[in-house]
């Protein structure tokens, strides 16, 4: 483990220089796979001339729908470098008994745990979170777009440069050994020297601009872009989420930004907000990061308790139990969830007062998702249950969440949290709620809009497959977790002394195997279904696959750039549902030119000069930071002189592409 | 809710006539909604300096540092600043191009005066020993009172730009909104200064 | 490839070794009172849950069985959507269970406070009259340091402590944030530097017990783990005797060696400790002449020192800050500590004010009853301590004492 001690900074190169590339045999593997990898994509994309494609197609598109799918794209790449993390650790922490030290050092290890939780925190769950968000929420309020369409690429752009930051760590230099949130004094400079901390601190504050203004992006396209008579109280429950959601994140990131700031103010110019010595305080930080920390955590599961709401009641042919008392359920925990963030240091010392009071307002929150529970069950009470794939995500969730919302209130009781917290309790609770929620809530998400975006079904028997590797490989890998926290382990342990806790992780790395199988699968279901995707059983010309009851299935599979030819007027909850009671699933009527947003680049070099201004910044190459820092300036001042941003979709081009969907649909009849 | 509501004629679900949406009217609130989120980013710094202004770290404190006359002239700077804004505004209400354009002459004057008497302030104590560096209380103070002056930098910025944009494209609805936005952030600034004021300078000494 | 058949030896061998570790569950099997009701109140609180979970998870899976799309008997009422029976029901059931544990969430965090000392050796034995044994305690990296102020003798990742015996652990750290956490006994709590806390707990049973670091720390975070072993007195006075005849002192200068980080050591003692050695190290002033916290923040109090306090400051010269790499903020000023201000008479007449220890102040132990109101028993006999808790929470001075 070379970490330079007395780098040298050149003018030219500030501190990068040969040493800081890995030599360790994985990462030197990994790297030389990396760089083949990406070659034969450069090269296949060359030979096929795509380049040309992706970038006026997808690279500067302000469509909602493709930059929603982008998202999604990133979150899928990065979550597989996530995962590879985690099955690294498991390996690791199965072999590492009887005074074996396992295969990882400990400054790679550090890396690799801090690494899976940033990676699957910021550059998985939220692109995932964000790109379902973007893809759905302006097709179910009737919109053609959202209210700031060019920000929304740029928002894109900033997310995936963050995501090269810190993917850039694993082939130069190192990424932070803190845990995921950095707790100062470790994440100091006088502990955490190198530049670990600073690929951690740049890589989120470049994707945490883009998730800032997605997020205030977002929130006012529900509020202004509804369409005609869609009250706020006849959204569909997804595009409240959705809205609580993105409140939630114009509310606490700024907090998160902030507190990197002062962070790096201290790791650069040597400020005293959290040092030891001359009056900082790192409990300050503690408080500072989870202040926003807990809103993330619900951040991350409101769209997806969206998610279920919908596939529940589309799935049981019902109209949604309780759509109020579910409204105000969501709103509840939006504000609740600024009221308890203390509970994620009980043991920090505070008194018994301070922590009842955060203990006890965490467990009310449990009311309004266990009332969250009760209404998805009472929408499958007679109903009729199709057990279709997201049906069965939907099912497995739930089971699996409740259980993982009891440890949670567990750890809300202070005493109880002072026997569990930092165990592997704790991470087997929040990988029962983020992976029995929000990756299962993906996966019903994915398997249920498939269709939407790209006019065809998944296939069923590997998506079958996919879910019951995950079901049980998800109970096998962290019900060991559950019992070993139980017996005291601690979690971010590299060896163990204590033989007979050997077999609870090799169990656990068993079921992370089995996952394994489950991710392998799901892109097998993939393959298969692009693969086959003119076959009848796959091809939706409908586009209404599920009978669905909101809006986005009001238009084809996938839907033109304009959404819709008309903009839909809505009556009640469920419009689509009640437009196919009353028969106007399809208007007829004389096509007019669409407004529409014109592609545009900025989006793209302003976030290559963010991410060039971060690396530069880690680095210490003064020279490229100012440049680079200049340039966004000097283009961002350029783009606002440019006023010709807009154009119409004539009249004909509607009518063509109508027209198409009309013999579509008389063929699918 | 519980009840469905009477299904309407197929004409009912569809908006078939032509119609326009104005341009640009979601620029207003979201700009709103960009303010609230920076207005969280100093509430965090504000905190910061609540948590930190005693620990002084045995070194010199607001009443051996500040100088209030001069952060009165500072305030007044400022003030004057947002006064003349509002001034441009009317101009521009009158579809005046070459009175908004006098008015945010002046406004930009005022608020490069703020900025300059700022970074004397902060010469001047760094040069004392008394810079971010020497205690907590100092390192939340430079970075509350630098971040509101980066803001107004980049706020000047951002105000020389339209004023060329006006000059060449006139006062158009595009240019007309950009400036009622600018106009919000300059007012929310000289808001966060009156924070700042009163929490770092008149509390500190007084 | 030889794991192989280790694999398949140790696959054979696991049925024993699951039903060995399943006794091995200190934190739901503890040897002390403190985590023995800290185990009952988590169990209680999973039994209240339960009452709750239970029933859903069968309604969850009835449901979908029952209203799946082939049952064409089921009843179907596609626009069924609300009940105002069941909307009450399903927001008041989850409400009832939360106001349940609410109450004993109050009332068991106040009595669990690690802050407060304890008001029985366990659920038989009263606290005898006589000070807590105390135990000092330092996160290094990454090793732990326990000092005994009483017997004067310290070790290295090696606690021993009389059984049946109220402990109050003074708790710090030299670096970074640590958690000590000794899973048979009590609970954990935060080791900050610069500050201290305090956490009581009591063996009741003999025995050697796991104590860990429980909050990440940084390389040598896996090997910071030590042996707490529960002795009885003459066990207990041998070990002090082994440790001073052992020899060595632990001075501030020999501190300042052991805080250099190193990894996996083994236990050793000390015969001597200076007395003020774990006040200096709360109060970050074992360096000679850099100032303490407390005369720090004393100084603070009284509107700091000026501008004289732009001059008081020296260069760092003991290694403690730079010991991991280049710790100089790239655009900042060197590392610098502030001196102090205190003459040596000063210094010891602080540090004796600082040691003077607070009476320790008891919850009055004898029942409270009111008229006609007998005192609650366990008639469920589950052997959770939900009435213990209820029948402490009674008194009025119970909860608010220490605080």
């Amino acid at each position: 483990m070379a970490i330079p001690t007395n780098v040298e900074t050149t003018f030219l190169l500030g501190r990068l220089n040969w040493d800081a590339i890995p030599k360790e045999p994985i990462v030197a593997a990994t790297f030389v796979a990396v760089v083949l990898g990406g070659a034969a994509t450069v090269a296949l994309l060359t030979k096929y001339k795509l380049w040309g494609y992706l970038w006026k197609e997808w690279f500067t598109s302000v469509d909602h729908k493709k930059i929603g799918i982008m998202y999604m794209i990133l979150g899928l790449i990065m979550f597989v470098r996530g995962f590879a993390d985690a099955i690294m650790m498991r390996l690791q922490q199965a072999i590492a008994f009887n005074g074996s030290e396992g295969y990882l050092n400990a400054h790679h290890y550090d890396q690799i745990f801090t690494a899976h939780g940033v990676i699957m925190i910021f550059f998985v769950a939220m692109p995932f979170v964000t790109g379902l968000m973007n893809y759905v929420v302006p097709l179910q309020i009737g919109a053609r777009d959202v209210s700031f369409p060019f920000l929304n690429n740029f928002s894109f752009w900033m997310t995936a440069g963050g995501a090269i930051i810190v993917m850039a760590s694993l082939f130069v230099g190192e990424f932070a050994q803190t845990g995921w949130l950095a707790f100062p004094p470790l994440s100091g400079i006088a502990y955490s020297p190198w530049v670990g901390v600073d690929y951690y601190i740049w890589g989120l504050q470049v994707a945490g601009v883009g998730t800032t203004l997605s997020g205030i992006n977002l929130m006012v396209t529900i509020l202004k872009m509804r369409a005609p008579g869609m009250t706020m109280m006849k959204m569909p429950v997804f595009t409240w989420t959705s809205f609580c959601t993105n409140i939630l994140i114009v509310a606490s990131f700024p907090v998160l930004t902030m507190t990197l700031i002062l962070l790096t103010l201290d790791r650069y110019i040597g400020t005293n907000f959290f040092t030891n010595d001359l009056g900082g305080s790192p409990m300050m930080y503690i408080n500072l990061i989870w202040i926003w920390g807990h809103p993330e955590v619900y951040i991350l599961i409101l769209p997806l308790f969206g998610v279920f709401s919908e596939v529940t009641s589309t799935f049981s042919g019902k109209r949604l139990f309780g759509y109020t008392s579910m409204v105000y359920a969501t709103v509840c925990i939006t504000v609740l969830s600024y009221l308890v963030w203390l509970h994620h240091f009980f043991t920090m010392g505070s008194g018994a007062s301070v922590n009842s009071f955060f203990g006890i307002t965490t467990m009310i929150i449990s009311i309004p998702t266990g009332a969250k529970i009760f209404n998805w069950l009472f929408t499958m009470y007679h109903g009729r249950v199709r057990m279709e794939l997201p049906m069965m995500w939907t099912i497995a969730f739930m089971l699996t969440f409740v259980i993982g919302g009891m440890t949670g209130v567990l750890l809300a009781v202070p005493p109880a949290d002072f026997v569990l917290h930092n165990s592997l309790f704790l991470i087997a609770h929040f990988h029962n709620v983020i992976i029995g929620g929000v990756l299962f809530g993906l996966f019903a998400a994915i398997n249920f809009w498939w269709p939407k975006a790209f006019g065809f079904k998944l296939n069923v028997f590997w998506g079958k497959v996919s879910f019951w590797c995950w079901v049980v490989g998800f109970w096998v890998a962290f019900m060991p977790l559950y019992i070993l926290g139980l017996m005291g382990v601690t979690r971010r342990m590299r060896v163990f002394d204590d033989p007979s806790l050997q077999i609870w992780f090799i169990i656990a790395a068993f079921g992370a195997l089995l996952i394994a199988a489950g991710i392998g699968a799901m892109f097998v279901q993939f393959g298969i279904s692009i693969w086959k995707r003119n076959e009848p059983e796959y091809r939706d010309v409908t586009g209404d696959p599920w009978n669905g009851r909101t809006l986005e299935w009001a238009t084809s599979s996938p839907p033109p750039s304009y959404n819709f030819a008309f903009n839909p007027v809505v009556h009640d909850l469920d419009a689509w549902a009640e437009m196919k009671a009353a028969g106007a699933a399809r208007p007829k009527a004389e096509y007019l030119p669409i407004h529409m947003p014109r592609y545009t680049g900025t989006g793209v070099i302003l976030a290559a000069l963010c991410t060039v201004c971060g690396m530069a910044m880690i680095w210490y190459i003064w020279w490229l930071a100012i440049l680079s820092f200049l340039g966004v300036v000097g283009y961002s001042i350029y783009h606002t002189f440019n006023y010709d941003r807009d154009y119409y979709v004539p009249a004909e081009e509607v009518r063509e592409v109508e027209a198409a969907r009309d013999a579509q649909l008389a063929q699918g009849a | 809710m519980s009840t469905i509501t009477e299904l309407k004629g197929p004409a009912a679900y569809w908006e078939t006539e032509p119609h326009h949406h104005p341009e640009g009217a979601s620029t207003n609130i979201g700009f709103w909604v960009y303010l609230m989120s920076d207005c969280l980013m100093f509430a965090v710094l504000f905190a910061t300096y609540g948590v930190l202004h005693g620990n002084l770290a045995a070194g010199p404190g607001p009443k051996d540092l500040f100088d209030l006359e001069l952060v009165a002239i500072n305030t007044a700077m400022l003030l004057f600043s947002s006064i003349t804004y509002g001034f441009a505004m009317l101009r521009m209400a009158k579809g005046d191009k070459a009175g908004t354009l006098k008015w945010l002459l002046i406004t930009l004057f005022f608020g490069l005066c703020f900025l300059a008497i700022e970074l004397y302030e902060f010469a001047h104590l760094i040069h004392e020993g008394a810079g971010p560096q020497r205690s907590a209380f100092l390192s939340a103070f430079f970075t509350l009172v630098g971040t509101h002056g980066l803001h107004v930098t980049f706020g000047s910025i951002w105000l020389i730009t339209l004023m060329v944009q006006v000059m060449k494209f006139g006062l158009t609805a595009a240019n007309q909104r950009r400036l009622m936005c600018l106009s919000l952030f300059w007012h929310f600034l000289d808001l966060i200064w009156i924070g700042v004021f009163t929490v770092v300078y008149l509390m500190g000494v007084i | 490839m030889r794991i192989l058949p280790r694999l398949a030896r140790f696959l054979a061998l696991a049925p024993a070794i699951l039903a060995l570790s399943a006794c091995k569950m200190e934190v739901l099997k503890p040897s002390g009172d403190i985590a023995e009701r800290q185990k009952d109140l988590l169990l209680a609180s999973t039994g209240l849950m339960l009452i709750i979970i239970i029933p859903v998870m069968v309604l969850i899976v009835l449901f979908a069985w029952r209203y799946r799309a082939s049952n064409k008997n089921a009843p179907y009422r596609p626009d069924w959507d609300h009940s105002t029976k069941f909307e009450l029901v399903i927001w008041a059931a989850p409400l009832i269970i939360i106001i349940c544990l609410g109450a004993l969430t109050w009332v068991g965090t106040h009595l669990l406070d690690p802050y407060r000392p304890l008001d029985r050796l366990s659920a038989s034995e009263p606290v005898p009259e006589q000070d807590p044994f105390r135990v000092e305690v330092v996160a290094l990296d990454w090793k732990w340091l326990f000092i005994y102020p009483e017997q004067g003798v310290a070790s290295i990742n090696e606690l021993a402590v009389p059984v049946n015996r109220e402990i109050e652990f003074s708790l710090t750290s030299s670096s970074v944030m640590n958690a000590f956490y000794i899973p048979a006994m009590a609970g954990m709590l935060y080791a900050m530097p610069g500050m201290e806390t305090t956490l009581h707990g009591v063996f009741n049973h003999g025995g050697e017990y796991q104590g860990l670091a429980s909050h990440y720390s940084g390389h040598g975070f896996s090997g910071m783990r030590f042996k707490a072993h529960a002795l009885d007195q003459a066990e207990f006075d041998q070990w002090v005797d082994e440790a001073r005849a052992a020899g060595g002192t632990l001075d501030r200068a020999k501190y300042l060696e052991l805080e250099a980080p190193t990894e996996n050591v083994k236990p050793m003692t000390f015969a001597q400790t200076d007395p003020e050695l774990f006040d200096r190290v709360v109060n970050m002033c074992v360096e000679e002449g850099k100032i303490c916290m407390a005369e720090m923040m004393a100084l603070d109090a009284k509107g700091g020192t000026g501008l004289a306090g732009t001059i008081n400051m020296a260069q760092l010269t003991h290694d403690k800050e730079i010991r991991r790499g280049l710790a100089r903020p790239v655009l900042g000023q060197e590392p610098f500590m502030v001196t102090s201000f205190c003459t040596p008479a000063d210094s010891a007449r602080m540090f004796s004010d600082l040691r003077q220890s607070q009476p320790v102040v008891r919850v009055d132990q004898t029942p409270m009853r009111g008229i006609a109101l007998p005192r609650p028993d366990n008639r469920l006999g589950l052997g959770l301590s939900m009435p213990r808790l209820i029948q402490d929470a009674r008194r009025p001075d119970a909860v608010d004492k220490q605080l």
